[in-house]
C-alpha cells in the first residue's frame, strides 16, 4: 500500500477529483496549504515597490491506494493537473505499513 | 456667537442650500466611515482589519461628541485676536434652531456646525492610515480629542473661522491645509516617535476593500468640496465639475507611471491616483477651472508616487499607508497650485499667479509652512506625552501576531 500526497494548482482539484473518480479512485483527502517551490515564488508590485510573495495558495491531495493501482492513478493527476508552466506542483510517494477502516476493524489491502 | 431667530434670518433661509449641505454633510460622513476605513482596512494585514478600521469610526465618534460640546465653538466662534473662537455655545447652548450660520447666512446654524463636524472627523481618521498596525487603541483615544482640540480647532480656525491666516489671505476652499496637509503632517510626526514595524511591507489583504473605500471617498468628496460652496448654486456646481476631472487626471497620471515604472498598470495605484487628485483639488476647487484642475490632478500623481516611492525610502520613516505621501504632499501641492490657478471670474475671492496676482503664491506658501511648523511641534508635544504616561506602541508580540485577536479578542475572518 502507498500514500500519494500530490501537491497541486487549487484551480485543478475540480478537474482532478473528477478523473480519480472516473478511474475509481473515490478517497482522497483535500488540504488548502501554502507553500514555494524552487523559483521561491512570485513578484508582486504595491505603490511602486516590488515584494517576493514566496507562498502560494497550493491545495494538497492525499491518496491511499493499493500498489496496483498506484501508476494509474499517478498517471491520471500528472494528466490533469499538467500545464507545462511553472507552479504545477509535485507528487511524492511513500510507503504506508498498514490500513484500518474505523467502522469495521478490517485491516490491510480491503480496508484501503 | 448667539443668534436668536429673529426676521432677518427667516427672510434668507435658502431651503435649496439647507437641503444641498443636509445631503453634503451626510456625504462627508460617509467618506470616514466606511470609506477611509475600508481603504486602509484592505491595505493592512488580515490580523489587524479590525482595528484599522475601528480607528477611524472612534475618531469619528470621539469627534463628534467633542465638536457639539466645545469644539465648533472655538473653532468658528467670534474671533479672538485672529487666534481662536470664543466657547460661547458650549453644548449648542444658545444656538436657537432657526437660526442661521454667521459663516453661512442662507443655512441654519446647526446644519453648518454639523457640516464642519465631519470634516473635523476625517482629518483625525485620516492620521491613522500612517500609524496603523503598531499603535495602542488606548493611545489612540487619548490622541484623537487632544489632536482635536490642541491643533485641528485652532487651525481651521485660523484658515476657515475668521483667524488670522485667513485676514492674511490664504485661500483653502475645502481643505488642503487644513484637512490634507494637517492630517498628512501629523502622521509624519507620529510615525516618527513610533517608530518602524517590524514588518514594513505593504502587501494589501484584501484590495476589493480599498477599492471600495476609494469609490466611497470620491463620491463622499462632492459633498466635501462642492459642499463648501456652502450653497447650491453656480460654485458647487464648478467645484463638483473640477474635483471629478482632478481625480480622473490624478487616477490615469499614476496609472502612466506605473506603467513606465513598473511595466504594469495596478489597481492600487490607480485609487491611490484618485485619492491624490481628490486631496490636491480640494483647496482649490472653488477657485479654479477645468483646466487648472486637470493639470493640478496630473501632477499631484508626479509629486506624491515620488515622495512615496523616493522620499520615504530614503528616510526610512515607516509611513505605513502613506498618510504623509499623499495626503501631506498632496495638500501642499494643491495649496501652491490654488495661488497658480485661483480665476478670478470662478470665485472674485480668489486670484492666482495666472491672473496676475504672484503673490498669491507666496501667501499660500505662508499658510503651508504655518501648519506644517505648528502640525508638526503640536503632534509631537501630543505623543510625547501619551508616550511617557500610557505608552504608544503594543508589544512586539502583540505587533508581530495582530492586534485585533490582541486588542480587541476580535478576528476579521473565521475562514
Amino acid at each position: 500500500m502507498k500514500e500519494i500526497t500530490a501537491i497541486i494548482r487549487p484551480d485543478k482539484l475540480e478537474v482532478v477529483k473528477q478523473a480519480l473518480q472516473e478511474i475509481q479512485c473515490n478517497g482522497v483527502t483535500v488540504t488548502e496549504v501554502k507553500g514555494r517551490g524552487r523559483q521561491l515564488g512570485i513578484t508582486e508590485s504595491y505603490r511602486g515597490r516590488d515584494y517576493k510573495v514566496d507562498l502560494l495558495p497550493k491545495t494538497r491531495l492525499e491518496i491511499i491506494v493499493n500498489n496496483e493501482d498506484l501508476e494509474k492513478v499517478i498517471e491520471t493527476i500528472v494528466k490533469k493537473a499538467q500545464t507545462g508552466d511553472i507552479g504545477d506542483g509535485k507528487i511524492f510517494i511513500s510507503p504506508v505499513d498498514e490500513v484500518v477502516r474505523i467502522r469495521t476493524g478490517e485491516r490491510g489491502e480491503k480496508a484501503v | 456667537m448667539n443668534l436668536k431667530g429673529g426676521k432677518i434670518m427667516d427672510a434668507l433661509l435658502n431651503s435649496g442650500d439647507t437641503a444641498w449641505m443636509l445631503t453634503s454633510t451626510a456625504l462627508v460622513m460617509l467618506m470616514t466611515i466606511p470609506g477611509v476605513a475600508l481603504f486602509y482596512g484592505g491595505l493592512t494585514k488580515k490580523e489587524n482589519v479590525l482595528n484599522t478600521i475601528f480607528l477611524s469610526f472612534i475618531a469619528f465618534a470621539i469627534t463628534s461628541i467633542i465638536w457639539v460640546v466645545y469644539g465648533y465653538p472655538l473653532a468658528f466662534g467670534t474671533d479672538i485676536m485672529g487666534i481662536i473662537g470664543n466657547p460661547a455655545n458650549i453644548l449648542m447652548n444658545g444656538i436657537d434652531i432657526n437660526a442661521l450660520a454667521p459663516l453661512a447666512p442662507t443655512i441654519p446654524f446647526l446644519v453648518y456646525v454639523a457640516f464642519q463636524m465631519v470634516f473635523a472627523a476625517i482629518t483625525v481618521a485620516l492620521i491613522s492610515g500612517a500609524v496603523v498596525e503598531r499603535l495602542k487603541f488606548s493611545a489612540w483615544m487619548v490622541f484623537v480629542p487632544a489632536w482635536i482640540t490642541l491643533v485641528y480647532i485652532p487651525i481651521s480656525h485660523w484658515v476657515w473661522g475668521g483667524g488670522w491666516l485667513a485676514k492674511l489671505g490664504v485661500l483653502d476652499f475645502a481643505g488642503g491645509t487644513v484637512v490634507h496637509l494637517n492630517a498628512g503632517i501629523a502622521a509624519l510626526a507620529l510615525v516618527l516617535l513610533l517608530g518602524k514595524r517590524k514588518d514594513i511591507k505593504l502587501l494589501p489583504h484584501n484590495l476589493g476593500y480599498s477599492v471600495i473605500g476609494a469609490a466611497l471617498l470620491w463620491f463622499g468628496w462632492f459633498g466635501f468640496n462642492a459642499g463648501s460652496a456652502l450653497t447650491a448654486g453656480g460654485l458647487a456646481g464648478s467645484a463638483f465639475l473640477v474635483t471629478n476631472t482632478a481625480t480622473a487626471a490624478g487616477l490615469i497620471s499614476w496609472v502612466m507611471i506605473d506603467i513606465i515604472k513598473t511595466g504594469k498598470p495596478t489597481v492600487l495605484g490607480a485609487i491611490s491616483g484618485a485619492i491624490a487628485g481628490l486631496v490636491a483639488i480640494t483647496p482649490a476647487a472653488g477657485f479654479v477651472t477645468v483646466g487648472g484642475s486637470i493639470v493640478i490632478g496630473f501632477l499631484v500623481s508626479i509629486f506624491c508616487y515620488f515622495a512615496i516611492s523616493t522620499v520615504k525610502t530614503r528616510f526610512g520613516y515607516d509611513d505605513a499607508l502613506d498618510v504623509f505621501g499623499i495626503h501631506g504632499i498632496g495638500g501642499a501641492w494643491g495649496a501652491i497650485a490654488t495661488g497658480i490657478f485661483a480665476a478670478p471670474f470662478i470665485n472674485s475671492l480668489g486670484t492666482g499667479a495666472l491672473y496676475g496676482n504672484p503673490g498669491q503664491i507666496l501667501t499660500q506658501i505662508i499658510g503651508v509652512l504655518v501648519v506644517v511648523g505648528y502640525t508638526f511641534i503640536m503632534t509631537i508635544l501630543i505623543a510625547k506625552v501619551i508616550d511617557k504616561t500610557m505608552g504608544l506602541r503594543v508589544d512586539l508580540k502583540e505587533e508581530v501576531e495582530g492586534l485585533d485577536t490582541h486588542l480587541h479578542e476580535e478576528s476579521g475572518y473565521r475562514i
